[in-house]
């Protein structure tokens, strides 16, 4: 892999660009790996990176059935933060803040991570409650959260309106200044390299159409659209079709999968400097680079594979953006899409080993998955590595809706009295 | 947005009138104080969630209120038929081959 | 006044008005009619804006909605400045203000264009191997600086005085796009009689009849007719036709957006105008005609000001009357570009040469040049335009190489082709199909009630064209029931016809790797940035696409999509449709938030709930919160007091006398039939089979998976009959949960269930003096203590109104709840008022309640709970019923860790210092002393002042809490740590004596 840099591009200015390298390579597939990864998305993609850098596991496959961070590692409005409730959580997105912040590094790829901050706006007094819940829990697990005034809110982020008239007041926020964005294609391309550079194949336009059990239960390899390729540990990694992959192992899942949209606008000069999100109001923003408004929300309703949503849906979104930002009206929407997210009962994700031997899964981040990415690719590589979870991953099992020992982030934020 | 066609009401309707209610034909058991860990988890959590038809429940909420079966593609969001609550699952499906 | 380069005679806006507008603050005359762009250019204004990378000088591609390059910020006043605006869009009104954007100092000195020089440095994705040292470089210096040079224009600053509207409609046969094909469908739906809608994104009506000079129909001007057909239909009254209306995104089931513009064009929109209006239109068939976009020609410095799309001249030129240059040079590989030439040459510009990458093409059009006496050259390419601010040469060559010639012009007409506007169609999830022939993307199958006509189909000529839509237009309507009508289908008496065209990198676009050969002109996307991508490995388009952003710009590629993925496919050595087409997203074209958002603002974002009893309160003074969406009387301060002073008055005076709070808020749902008790005993923990008419029972309502949903007290009227009560945000769902049961689970049973919350208000009267404040006013009830225990509900009248008259308590003193028809609620409270002035008694609000419930250890399921709690954790296990052999929530809350040890449960916390109030949501530890991370062991759910008490007092959830009772633990706080004593909930009145004092 030849390093990037200034010097790297000054020297490539000179002969017109031809020299860069291919950022990874487009092998066929072998027979069998050691490991295979179903799904090349960020999390996939982060997972193999780490299982060849830190594991020293380099003979592994990930297969993509389209083209490699088009799932919904693309298509998501990058937003990262680590301020989650409870323990578990805190941690798992800890640790991934933590990797972010000197990812680009270790890379040796620009993934923009940006901490401009993140804040979450209160509009009534159980907002102050929940929010301020965070906070302190956050400070005593040693996760940056502060309190501001709707004042101080507005002096974080200018264009709010912070009005006592307006229909839902803002009256607090939390910000976490350790929280923003990064570039979202960068970390699935930047993965993607480092690991193509430590003989791991990435294998496009593969898509599993089976999984493959020896008679004692355990993993064998999966049927692809490019013939059989063996493995004896599997890790699904599929996000909204981690239902699907696994069903052809024969594990029912607790998921249900949704059209998750969002939108950006047409760019602007700077406007809005960090990330606002509101769950009273309903919906997110920040601001690209490029100088797009980056705009997110709620899920369609439905069950849904197709990748687009209502209308209706952006409509609400965008009302509440207006809401906390009268002068936006004038904005245009330049581009919407939407993703499929796989949710949990209780909207925390699955990172875990599975009834089938061989078989690893790593699923259920809903809407926020995203900012996981690092942490989640750094202990699901352990996890199967080890064929045991790390610490961190430990709690986020796959039978603890039978058990009961729930990581309900949902209901600790969504109960309204 | 969606058109469903209610089956009470016998319209189709946007919507904007409907909640979906999940997964349809997923029995609350007669007994489910007597019932083990693993079909608590079953009928409470696991969920098919399939690419492909669904059978799952709405409800005509700003409507005449029922709750009522649909059977979607989960890939085009086609509706194929809705249904009455109570009905079975139907054995074929219009427009499906035998 | 003649602007210098309108041509007399020429256009159609001969007879309009003159209209004065500025552009960076110089003055210009244009006539009505004229768009920003045609009038800048019947100035001699090229220049109009800079490029998003390299900063580069940029004119007029296009004159439609597919422009890249000419975009502008328009300012009517200080709050309604809009940015990124498409002059070749925007109409001319008189006293137009705009602005070039993207520049500084200016326009034709931009210091950003040192990026142009410095370009080489800036190749596709550079930004991505580098700025990564030193780390905290990106965030405190890269990053900045990129933000603050990226952006076009800049947003507003001020709310939006404009409103915006928004319409449904249902429509038989909905048609897209009015040019020929669209309306020739809307005329032969039309005709059967079935409703029918018709929308044109532009002002004018007729798509490319505005500059095809050589159509003729029934006898006219291909324009004209147009004209006189879309007057036809708007006269029908199963007709509605939309201009200015652009379809910008087609969803599930034949639902189309579409946005209306109304007042951007006028001069003086007037307030009772919205701006614009959203249609959601469902329709039952969709007939597409969306006609074709022309593409560039991609060879070195193809953007410079004065390049631009042959159809755009002819456009300029046969509508405007503006000629775009007096010395034009023409680059094409198909023949429309040499009917833009015969039409300027006719008007008296001279065309220089017309360069023709084709070998030996041949066609009425060709010869009608050659007899024009113009030069026209095969086989070359123009390899190199010249100029910069504006084009002042093209450099010709021919395409396999020698000698070069350099012609003067003052523009270049450009053509590579048309691209079929499947946007729409591809949008409706229709999958496209590649054309190898024609090289184009077209409609190959559909996945909605829709068809594609016209130029968007792939369909070529005039002819061809009316043909397919007329009898699109018929079937449409055929299909929807309507009867065969007379056909009028419009007669072609002449007709324009082009085809082909090349896709990708024209010989002018290297291989030389210091030649910027545009692609996308907005991104600045260059062939080369295109190959290196796909040399970087870059092998899906979607890749490609977002490694170089050709696309991703404000015109979404409509000009440039096909030539990148023609240049990546050439790169791969593989076929175009193995590479892939990118996906078409929703909008069309960039659609403002306001209009998607319509009225949906201020008052208007979210309904607003109001008491019967909220004027009252508002004209108490009372300070309002927000609880859902209902506004709630949070206290009532007197004249000096501040949020603290009156709510500490408050509860001193409910605990002394009496207090009156309006709680219709709270859920009420009827539950009537002969199995309302079995419905009740399979919905919540409690039993109610032997619970007596007249008595009520606090039940808890858990959910399938054992955790506390709901609350409420629940009185049995009649042995059929139960008044149940819900928390204020719980109503809906608790209401939604009940029926979902009742539906399909229970549907057995004999029930009806009728949320009552809207019908009855409620006001609470609490406090030692309650019985005496209401007493007098109550008809038919025997309030004795023996009559009418605690817990207890009757029937009767107050005030000579009904009321269901609640004997209950949150306050733990006497007291009751009034509930009476909501129509009549204010005149009871004031009544109610009347009698406790006698008495001394105030109006209280939600703070107090909170904190008098809190004093008493009730709990407030949404603050106290949280989705996680049991009845157990909550210190409730007394209310579920033990011999109960189902209800919702039995199973649930028997699995293992929900009846593990450990458990966080409800107990009170007594600050060590009674003074200190602790902070809602502080986390609780055992050890203060430990290292971060600490181990949290429970949270503060309550804490308030309690006058009453004297002291704070506080309720919280904490692990194993009821073996705790006593134990010191902490509240770890920013600033110090708070030591509190593990109490019982009860901090007032332990023995519940004041329910009867």
């Amino acid at each position: 892999m030849k390093k990037y840099s200034v010097f790297a591009i000054a020297r490539e200015a000179m002969r017109g660009h031809k020299g860069w390298e291919a950022q990874w390579s487009s092998p066929e597939p072998k027979k069998e790996y050691d490991v295979i990864i179903v799904g090349a998305g960020g999390h996939g993609l982060a997972t193999a990176y780490y299982l060849a850098t830190v594991h020293g596991i380099t003979n592994v496959a990930v297969l993509e059935k389209s083209w490699l961070g088009g799932g919904n590692t693309g298509r998501n409005t990058t937003i990262i933060r680590s301020n989650y409730l409870y323990d578990e959580s805190a941690g798992i997105y800890d640790h991934a803040l933590k990797l972010w912040d000197g990812l680009s590094q270790e890379l040796n790829y620009n993934v923009m991570y940006s901490p401009r901050g993140v804040m979450m706006l209160a509009h009534n007094v159980h907002d102050i409650q929940v929010l301020k819940r965070h906070v302190h829990a956050n400070r005593l697990n040693g996760i940056d959260n502060e309190w501001l005034t709707p004042e101080a809110a507005k002096e974080f982020c200018p264009p709010l309106n912070i009005s006592r008239d307006a229909r839902y007041p803002v009256v607090g926020a939390a910000l976490q200044r350790r929280g923003g964005t990064a570039r979202h294609d960068a970390v699935a391309w930047g993965y993607a390299r480092g690991a193509s550079a430590r003989g791991v194949h990435i294998i496009q336009n593969c898509e599993v159409t089976g999984v493959k059990r020896a008679p004692n239960g355990a993993v064998t390899g999966v049927e692809t659209t490019r013939g059989f390729i063996g493995a004896k540990k599997v890790g699904v990694v599929a996000a909204g079709h981690s239902s699907v992959i696994m069903n052809m192992a024969g594990v029912r899942m607790p998921l249900e999968s949704y059209p998750l949209q969002a939108l950006v606008s047409e760019p602007v000069k700077p406007v809005v400097p960090c990330v606002v999100m509101s769950n009273t109001v309903h919906a997110y923003i920040s601001q690209s680079d490029k100088g797009e408004l980056v705009i997110g929300a709620g899920t369609d309703q439905y069950v849904s594979y197709s990748q687009t949503g209502g209308l209706h849906i952006l409509q609400h979104t965008l009302d509440a953006i207006c809401e906390m930002f009268p002068i936006f009206t004038r904005m245009k929407m330049l581009r919407s899409w939407g993703g499929i997210v796989d949710v949990t009962p209780d909207r925390s994700p699955i990172l875990a080993k599975t009834p089938v031997p061989g078989l690893y899964v790593n699923c259920g981040w809903g809407t926020g998955g995203f900012k996981a990415t690092p942490g989640s690719g750094h202990v699901f590589a352990h996890t199967i590595a080890r064929d045991d979870p790390h610490p961190i991953n430990a709690p986020f099992t796959i039978d603890r809706f039978r058990t009961g020992r729930l990581i309900d982030e949902a209901a600790a934020a969504a109960v309204a009295h | 947005m969606l058109l469903i066609r209610c089956p009470y009401c016998e319209e189709e309707r946007p919507e904007l009138e409907f909640r979906n209610a999940g997964e349809a034909h997923i029995a609350r058991s007669a007994n489910i104080a007597g019932e083990s860990d693993d079909d608590f988890e079953k009928f409470f959590f696991i969920r098919s969630n399939p690419k492909g038809i669904i059978y799952e429940r709405w409800r005509h909420m700003h409507g005449c209120a029922r709750f009522f079966n649909a059977v979607r593609d989960t890939v085009t969001d086609k509706f194929i038929m809705t249904y009455k609550a109570g009905e079975p699952k139907p054995a074929k499906l219009p427009g499906a081959s035998k | 006044m003649i602007e210098a380069f309108r041509i007399p005679g020429a256009g159609r806006l001969k007879q309009a008005k003159t209209a004065r507008f500025s552009f960076d603050g110089q003055a210009y005359a244009g006539v009505e009619g004229d768009t920003l762009a045609s009038a800048l250019l019947a100035n001699g204004v090229h220049l109009v804006g800079r490029s998003f990378k390299y900063h580069r000088p940029r004119g007029f591609l296009s004159a439609g909605a597919e422009e890249p390059n000419a975009l502008v910020q328009i300012e009517r006043d200080a709050a309604r400045k809009t940015p990124n605006v498409r002059a070749t869009v925007q109409e001319l009104y008189d006293g137009l203000t705009a602005q070039s954007q993207n520049r500084w100092p200016s326009l034709s000195f931009d210091v950003g264009a040192v990026n142009d020089i410095a370009s080489p440095l800036f190749s596709a994705g550079f930004y991505y191997k580098t700025f990564m040292w030193p780390k905290s470089a990106w965030k405190n210096l890269y990053e900045p600086k990129i933000r603050a040079a990226a952006g076009l224009g800049v947003a507003p600053d001020q709310p939006d005085p404009d409103h915006y509207s928004a319409r449904f409609a249902h429509c038989d046969v909905l048609v897209l796009g009015g040019g020929a094909a669209g309306i020739a469908a809307a005329l032969a739906a039309a005709e059967t009689g079935v409703r029918v809608m018709l929308a044109d994104e532009q002002a004018d009506f007729g798509g490319s009849l505005r500059f095809e000079s050589g159509a003729r129909i029934e006898g006219q001007d291909g324009f004209a007719w147009a004209q006189a057909a879309v007057a036809k239909l708007r006269a029908m009254d199963n007709v509605r036709v939309l201009s200015r209306t652009t379809a910008f995104g087609y969803y599930a089931q034949n639902f189309v957006g579409l946005v209306e513009r109304i007042g951007d064009h006028l001069q003086k929109p007037g307030r009772d105008l919205p701006r614009e209006r959203l249609w959601q239109v469902r329709a039952k068939r969709v007939v597409l005609a969306t006609g074709a976009i022309e593409r560039h020609m991609v060879f070195a410095d193809n953007d410079r000001p004065g390049v631009m799309l042959a159809s755009a001249a002819r456009t300029y030129l046969n509508h405007y009357g503006v000629a775009v240059g007096k010395n034009v040079g023409v680059y094409t590989a198909n023949d429309s570009a040499y009917a833009a030439a015969i039409d300027l040459k006719k008007a008296g510009v001279n065309v220089a040469a017309i360069v023709d990458l084709r070998d030996n093409p041949t066609g009425p059009v060709i010869n009608e040049a050659r007899a024009l006496g113009m030069e026209v050259n095969f086989g070359r390419a123009v390899i190199r335009a010249g100029g910069k601010l504006r084009v002042s040469s093209m450099t010709v060559q021919p395409k396999n190489g020698g000698g070069e010639r350099t012609i003067p012009v003052d523009a270049i007409l450009m053509s590579a082709g048309w691209t079929p506007s499947v946007h729409l169609f591809s949008q409706s999830r229709g999958k496209v199909a590649f054309n190898d022939e024609t090289k184009r993307f077209v409609p190959g199958t559909y996945a909605q009630d829709c068809i594609s006509v016209g130029a968007c189909n792939g369909t070529d000529g005039l002819m061809a064209t009316i043909d397919e839509a007329y009898a699109a237009g018929t079937k449409a309507a055929k299909d929807v029931g309507a009867k065969a009508a007379k056909s009028t289908k419009p007669k072609i008496d002449a007709s324009e016809s082009w085809s082909r065209g090349m896709l990708g990198a024209a010989p002018g676009a290297g291989p030389g790797t210091t030649v910027k050969a545009f692609v996308d002109f907005q991104n600045d996307v260059t062939a080369k940035d295109i190959r290196q991508a796909v040399h970087e490995g870059m092998h899906s388009i979607e890749h490609v696409k977002r490694f170089t952003t050709n696309g991703m710009a404000t015109d979404q590629g409509k000009t440039s999509n096909m030539h990148g993925l023609a240049i990546a496919a050439e790169t791969l050595g593989k076929p175009i449709p193995q590479v892939g087409l990118t996906t078409f997203r929703a909008p069309y074209t960039p659609v403002t938030f306001g209009s998607i958002v319509g009225h949906a603002r201020g008052e208007l974002f979210d309904p607003t709930r109001k008491t019967a009893i909220q004027p009252w309160a508002e004209a108490h003074g009372a300070v309002f919160e927000d609880v859902g969406q209902w506004k709630r009387a949070w206290y009532f301060p007197k004249p000096g007091e501040d949020m603290h002073a009156a709510v500490d008055r408050e509860c001193v005076t409910v605990r002394t006398t009496a207090g009156l709070f309006d709680a219709s808020t709270l859920g009420k749902i009827e539950v009537v039939g002969p199995d309302a008790a079995k419905f009740m005993e399979l919905l919540y923990t409690n039993p109610w089979e032997k619970l007596e008419p007249g008595r009520c029972r606090y039940g808890i309502m858990l959910r399938e998976d054992g955790f506390i949903y709901d609350d409420g007290v629940v009185g049995r009227l009649a042995p059929d009959r139960f008044h149940v009560t819900t928390t204020t945000g719980g109503a809906p769902r608790v209401m939604n949960h009940m029926e979902d049961y009742f539906q399909t689970e229970f549907p057995h049973l004999n029930v009806w269930l009728t949320s009552i919350t809207e019908q009855w208000a409620v006001i609470a009267v609490q406090g030692p003096k309650s019985r005496e404040i209401i007493a007098p006013l109550v008809e038919g009830i025997d309030m004795s203590d023996e009559a009418l225990p605690h817990m207890s509900v009757r029937e009767g009248k107050i005030c000579g109104v009904p009321t269901r008259l609640f004997r209950m308590s949150f306050t733990g003193e006497r007291g009751f709840e009034v509930n009476v028809p909501a129509d009549y609620g204010q005149a009871v409270w004031e009544a109610l008022w009347a009698e406790g002035q006698k008495h001394g008694a105030g109006a209280y609000g939600t703070e107090a309640m909170h904190v008098l419930r809190a004093e008493k250890g009730y709990i407030i399921v949404g603050q106290d709970t949280d989705g996680t709690v049991t009845p157990n954790d909550a210190g409730l296990d007394w209310a579920v019923g033990k011999k109960k052999a189902d209800f919702v929530g039995i199973r649930g809350m028997a699995r293992p860790d929900l009846v593990a040890k450990g458990r966080k449960q409800l107990v009170g916390l007594k600050t060590k210092d009674p003074k200190v109030v602790l902070e809602e949501g502080a986390q609780i530890v055992g050890d203060p002393k430990q290292a971060i991370p600490m181990k949290m062991i429970g949270h503060v759910t309550s804490s308030y002042w309690s006058q009453n008490c004297g002291r704070s007092i506080a309720l919280a959830l904490v692990a194993g809490g009821r073996d705790r009772m006593g134990e010191t633990l902490y509240v770890p706080m920013p600033d110090k740590v708070i030591e509190v004593e593990v109490t019982g909930m009860v901090f007032f009145d332990e023995k519940g004596e004041r329910l009867n004092g």
